[in-house]
């Protein structure tokens, strides 16, 4: 079972979320999409690491074998090739590959190359298997790092995604194959409004969700306000408490601390598979 | 005009209430919100009239004329991103579709076309005296970096005469982070006193770095952890980077937020502490020889 966990906001708790409920689940594997800032490594700290490069294919040319037509350039939709004075210039960082170039130059004078964006790491923390995705700083789009991360993923077993921040293409390329989506949201103005945007992406991809309360205090709710005005399942509430956020801001796993925290997960655990379940006998 | 960037690297460490407290401080004439993926500066900044709304156009989709098809699967074989399917007839999963026009091309009964598509919607509120420019994507679309282009440029082309303008980020250190960094004179980072919030601060101090953008440091709740505070402290002494103030953690600041307030229109520790963030950031700015 793959299960997706995000936000819309950044630092409402995701990784938080996702590492506990990874170490709460029988031989889980983590995955960090969040390939810009990927943090879930910082608690896990996975050993036998072995980490490859991420590479995606941009276009180089013969200079020798160019004519400088302009097919290319006048085809290329985002700006990455240039003919000045007589000579094909390529922007690298731009180039989306598509391969159109190296498709149309009519004296095959552009071929292609790998070009290295980042990295994904595989590694194990106790019954846990750890991939990271890292993209390279500099470095414009993470979504060809979340593809392979999506490639190397198993096809039994739990799964749990923690996904960037937002609701872009980087989210939805996290939550495509996603059989779950814990939405994580805190009680703040802010929390709710991006609550909203993800709520609406989950809705039009047609995935199962649920939220996590997080960061609860003894006053009035407004995420959870949002949820019982729209009928969402409130899978459970995590209390705001110092001891949580000392654990949290050190990089500790909470579940591996406590007692009370691991019964939490543990029971977060239970009714989201209890959900995906009712999911998969419902809608096969 | 000097810009000001307030960025963070990792999310939810204060960007935006920050961003609201400068503005309100400096009482800026303008400013604007980059995090178009997740924007939230409106929701405090106060406007009570309606933004002027434009839409924005994102890369092309491809369109397939299924009269015309002949279903040949050269698009298909083509397609870089997936995008293009079969079952029964073949078509154009638009979220996938990246707008390279290479099945458009490749098509032999010109069966495809490349329409223009809506990204996203741009936000401009202005009065006579200020100007706030914002956008919100469209879920699940890309191409987010052309948007805050779109909007510093809405920003600027609206802005009659402002010696300051505040931009509120987006956290991670790609596309639109990229964007929002051309042409900025300063960032200020949003530093958060945990493990993970000095791993994210290193890697967009590495990203501004590589743009030579001027970069200050503040952090945020910075008692909640106060060896991971000295910490990022030490790092920016060894990086030669300008410190700029400490915030404490304040239960006050999200009762502020929640009532629609700046932390500086209310009473409270984290306000103070905002105030000399400000002034401490502004002498850098402006200083002499500063750009």
């Amino acid at each position: 079972m793959r299960i997706a966990v995000l936000s819309g906001k950044g630092g409402t708790g995701k990784t938080f979320v996702s590492v506990n409920l990874s170490c709460t689940a029988e031989k889980a594997v983590y995955v960090d999409c969040d390939v810009e800032e990927p943090n879930g490594h910082l608690f896990l700290k996975p050993a036998r690491i072995a980490g490859t490069p991420v590479t995606v294919m941009v276009p180089a040319v013969d200079m020798n074998k160019c004519t400088g037509c302009r097919k290319c350039v006048d085809f290329c939709k985002y700006n990455a090739l240039a003919l000045v004075t007589g000579k094909l210039l390529i922007f690298h960082e731009v180039c989306h590959s598509c391969g159109g170039c190296v498709l149309f130059c009519p004296t095959k004078a552009i071929a292609e190359k790998e070009r290295r964006i980042g990295t994904i790491e595989e590694g194990r923390s106790g019954g846990v298997t750890v991939l990271t995705g890292c993209l390279d700083t500099g470095e414009v789009s993470g979504v060809p790092i979340i593809k392979g991360l999506m490639k190397k993923l198993p096809r039994e077993g739990n799964i749990v995604i923690d996904c960037p921040p937002g609701s872009a293409c980087i989210v939805m390329e996290s939550i495509k194959d996603a059989d779950y989506c814990v939405l994580v949201a805190e009680p703040t103005l802010f929390g709710v409004h991006n609550l909203g945007m993800v709520y609406e992406l989950v809705k039009l991809f047609n995935k199962p969700f649920g939220v996590v309360l997080n960061k609860c205090l003894d006053e009035e709710n407004p995420a959870e306000k949002f949820c019982f005005e729209n009928n969402i399942m409130i899978l459970c509430r995590i209390p705001f408490d110092n001891e949580l956020g000392t654990l949290n801001s050190n990089a500790e796993i909470a579940v591996n601390k406590d007692k009370k925290y691991r019964d939490m997960f543990s029971s977060l655990l239970k009714t989201v598979l209890r959900e995906v379940q009712h999911e998969t006998t419902t809608n096969p | 005009m000097k810009q000001l960037l307030i960025l963070s690297g990792k999310g939810g460490t204060g960007k935006t209430t920050i961003a609201s407290a400068f503005i309100k401080l400096a009482d800026a004439k303008a400013y604007a919100d980059c995090d178009v993926d997740a924007p939230n500066l409106h929701l405090i900044t106060g406007w009570s009239v309606e933004p002027e709304k434009t839409d924005y156009y994102g890369l092309q989709k491809a369109e397939i004329n299924q009269e015309l098809c002949t279903q040949c699967d050269q698009c298909r074989q083509n397609c870089r991103f997936d995008a293009i399917s079969i079952d029964e007839k073949y078509k154009v999963d638009p979220f996938a579709c990246e707008g390279c026009g290479v099945c458009e091309y490749v098509c032999p009964v010109e069966a495809i076309t490349m329409k223009p598509a809506v990204a996203g919607e741009l936000m401009l509120y202005s009065d006579e005296e200020k100007v706030f420019s914002t956008a919100q994507l469209k879920m699940g679309s890309g191409t987010s970096g052309m948007l805050v282009t779109e909007v510093k440029k809405q920003m600027k082309s609206a802005t009659v005469d402002a010696e300051l303008a505040i931009i509120d980020g987006s956290p991670g250190i790609g596309c639109p982070v990229i964007a929002s960094l051309s042409g900025v004179d300063m960032v200020l980072i949003v530093a958060e006193p945990s493990i993970s919030g000095i791993s994210d601060m290193e890697r967009i101090i590495n990203t501004a770095a590589k743009f030579g953008t001027k970069t200050a440091v503040c952090i945020n709740k910075y008692d909640t952890n106060i060896e991971n505070t000295e910490k990022i402290e030490e790092f920016c002494k060894k990086q030669g980077l300008p410190f700029i103030a400490r915030i404490p953690f304040d239960s006050n600041a999200v009762k502020a937020i929640n009532n629609g307030q700046t932390i500086v229109d209310i009473d409270c520790t984290s306000g103070v502490a905002a105030k000399e963030v400000y002034q401490n950031t502004m002498n850098l700015l402006f200083e002499k020889g500063g750009g």
